[in-house]
């Protein structure tokens, strides 16, 4: 063990991200030899993580163009049902859990592993450990995704969201899995840096609730089946557990990483950063049955997620203020920062779904929008939003380490996070506005909204279709409420579109990048000269 | 926090709490529930999915109904499923003691099927509806699910099932269109689905 130089800071009140060779921005007097000697160790670092990580990211942004491509189908045939209807395996039933599956498992669990092992070896201060076994286990997660894909395609998926692949599929993933983790905490063993940082208890912790929930669901609904409504709440706790405890563990881990490096300030709090990873450990696997709220449940298990889905508001809020604080007064580097710009954008979906989800979590209002596309929205806010634009960000800043070179174009990062972020903005608007009136119409209203609008115009028939929600009227005609649906969810396809066009140009960028056909990496990437000279990557 | 051992006991700790409390806890609970018996007819309900029927679920499984189906009359204060003719009661665990795997759903795309062979029992209706939703639903998002049905020369006499298309669906002169084994299925798993009979104790909301 060595004790890193420079990580502690004591005019501060908390300390960098602590990966045992200093800060990006050390005190001037110090960067000297130590630097030098810090600067290379972060080299062999970065060369021993490249084959895998650069793999794992690879595949990640074949599966994110696979998985729009199924989502733009699945999107167009919502509101064109006629579309390439006649081909079995392009149905919707199927091509919408094959769009989940390769969105979750394909994009965002193969940055996610990439990230987290890079991290683990940074905040270790030591070369990954067993990238043999990273690479047989990618090799084995891949090949288990693609043929779990083809099997919901050709109709032999399980019928559990989340859980679609069928067993030789779900098996593979799960050696995958177990082959990558063994190799991050050997990692973690070999750590020459013995205070760990927040990031590492959030991975640690995500290692080990992973493979537990799935474990658990994989074998109780497939190999073992309980059947009946226990598959159910199975299925909603396992699906629960892996947003909450895996994806967003990992993306807040990232964040916390990249955020202190970025700004060249340390962490605001580490207390805080206690209260809501401990929160957040014991309030949320007991949110399990938050989607089956007035559903064939025993009342008890309903209302412990309700009151454990309100209490996520601790480490909800001490998350976001710990990330605020971190970067307050440095505001003015998101512009120039790609990777920034990306992180910021995810930690403030990270509050908005955070928030979303404890109003959805109210009985009131889950008995309303639950089962319409509002859920779909909030889906799209927390997996897109929050974790999807921080692995964007993670990866802006860790490919470039990888290969040793800078990013293509500024041109086309610009398109990449301008059209991404207004199409998701675009995309979680519609659902939310539309899902919100579909709600109100199955459950309250007595007659469409459309109809008030007929008779009224627009404004004065919103006002009525809304007051006449107090009164009891029974329900809208099943029909019109599909009707009212439709144009909102015409504009989804329109903001899948641009996440399809950001995503295009994301993979040309990364696509040239490893191939070798960016410029060497002089130093860190602006998007404009307002940011040089400051303490930035 | 710098104690590896200690934090991963902590970590195993918190989520074993819940684990057992949730998921082994409703699995107790829910893992003895029985059939009940029809005050009228005193037959077990509900009752076991026939041959043909649990060929239909897997159809309905392979299909992806539950993207767009839920399976589940809600209760709450709304009570808008019973009001809208979904169902007399809300469900209940003992509903689903046959289904293996479960449908349920999350998603009301389309109406809830947990009934749906007591509301629309014509087998008729059903063949025509999944051949072209827009033709007994007219807006309806549903697809078509032509490739279930077949295009066949009417033999000496006509299938029974034969669809009845009219317009720009009928099939040229001396041809029909006929459901295959997995539409015959599926219908036959849906004219089943049926769970209208009381049960004992159950609020009506």
């Amino acid at each position: 063990m060595v004790t890193a130089p420079f990580n502690w800071r004591p005019h501060s009140r908390g300390r960098i991200a602590d990966d045992g060779h200093g800060s990006a921005v050390g005190p001037q007097q110090a960067v000297d030899v130590e630097a030098a000697r810090a600067a290379r160790r972060r080299l062999v670092i970065d060369r021993s993580c490249r084959v895998p990580c650069l793999v794992l990211f690879c595949s990640a942004v074949v599966w994110l163009l696979a998985g729009t491509l199924l989502a733009m189908i699945a999107s167009f045939k919502l509101h064109e049902p006629r579309f390439l209807a006649d081909f079995a395996p392009l149905t919707f039933g199927r091509i919408r859990p094959a769009h989940l599956n390769v969105v979750a498992y394909g994009w965002a669990f193969n940055a996610a592993l990439a990230s987290l092992l890079w991290i683990k070896c940074r905040l270790a201060a030591t070369p990954l450990r067993g990238g043999a076994l990273v690479l047989a286990g990618a090799g084995l997660w891949n090949v288990g995704v693609l043929l779990g894909t083809l099997a919901i395609l050709t109709g032999r998926g399980h019928s559990t969201a989340w859980l679609e692949f069928p067993v030789p599929a779900a098996a593979m993933l799960y050696g995958g899995f177990a082959l990558v983790a063994i190799a991050a905490v050997l990692s973690l063993a070999a750590r020459r840096v013995r205070r760990l940082y927040v990031s590492q208890w959030y991975l640690l912790g995500a290692l080990l609730w992973f493979p537990w929930c799935f474990t658990v669901a994989f074998i109780l609904l497939m190999p073992a089946p309980v059947g009946g409504v226990t598959e159910s709440a199975i299925g909603g706790w396992y699906t629960r557990n892996l947003i909450g405890l895996w994806f967003s563990a990992v993306g807040v881990a990232i964040i916390y990483y990249l955020l202190p490096k970025l700004t060249g300030r340390p962490l605001y709090s580490h207390q805080l950063a206690l209260l809501g990873f401990w929160a957040l450990a014991v309030c949320y696997p007991w949110t399990g049955m938050r989607h089956l709220i007035a559903g064939p449940l025993p009342a008890w298990a309903i209302t412990v997620s309700i009151a454990a889905s309100v209490m996520l508001l601790i480490p909800l809020l001490a998350v976001t203020l710990n990330f605020h604080k971190t970067i307050r007064g440095r505001y003015r580097l998101v512009g120039p920062s790609p990777t920034l710009r990306f992180i910021v954008f995810a930690a403030v979906c990270y509050l908005l779904v955070g928030g979303q989800g404890v109003l959805l979590a109210l009985r009131s209002v889950n008995e309303v929008f639950s089962l319409t596309h509002t859920i779909i929205g909030h889906a799209h806010l927390g997996m897109y939003g929050f974790f999807t634009m921080a692995m964007f960000g993670a990866m802006y800043y860790i490919i470039p380490r990888l290969t040793g070179r800078e990013w293509a174009s500024v041109g086309l990062i610009r398109i990449h996070f301008w059209c991404v972020g207004l199409g998701l903005a675009l995309m979680v608007g519609v659902l939310t506005a539309g899902g919100i009136i579909q709600g109100l119409e199955l459950n309250r209203a007595a007659a469409p909204l459309g109809h008030y609008i007929d008779e009224h115009g627009l404004s004065e028939g919103v006002g009525a279709f809304l007051s006449q929600l107090q009164v009891r009227g029974g329900a809208v005609d099943f029909l019109d409420v599909t009707r009212g649906t439709i144009p909102w969810l015409e504009l989804r396809t329109l903001s899948g579109m641009m996440l399809l066009a950001g995503h295009i140009a994301f993979a040309v960028l990364v696509g040239l990048n490893v191939a070798g056909h960016s410029p060497p990496r002089p130093g860190p990437m602006l998007l404009s000269a307002a940011g040089r000279g400051r303490p930035l990557e | 926090m710098n104690r590896l051992p200690l934090l991963f006991i902590a970590l195993l700790a918190s989520f074993a709490a819940a684990w057992l409390g949730l998921v082994f806890g409703l699995y107790r609970e829910l893992g003895g529930v029985q059939p009940v018996s029809d005050p009228f007819t005193s037959e077990l309900q509900p009752r076991p999915y026939t041959e043909l029927e649990l060929a239909g679920r897997d159809v309905y499984r392979a299909e992806g109904c539950i993207a767009c189906h839920t399976q589940h009359v809600r209760g709450g204060r709304f009570n808008a499923d019973i009001e809208r003719g979904w169902g007399p009661r809300r469900s209940h665990p003992i509903d689903y003691i046959h289904d293996r795997p479960i449908l349920m759903g999350r998603s009301r795309t389309g109406p809830d099927l947990v009934n749906i062979g007591a509301r629309e029992a014509r087998r008729s209706w059903h063949h025509l509806h999944l051949y072209d939703p827009r033709i007994t639903s007219p807006g309806s998002n549903m697809p078509t699910y032509r490739y279930l049905y077949r295009k066949q020369r009417i033999g000496d006499e006509p299938d029974p099932d034969a669809l009845m298309l009219a317009g720009e669906h009928a099939p040229p002169p001396g041809y029909e269109v006929v459901p295959t084994d997995r539409a015959r299925a599926l219908v036959a798993y849906l004219l089943g689905l049926d769970r209208t009979y009381p049960i004992p104790g159950t609020p009506r909301r």
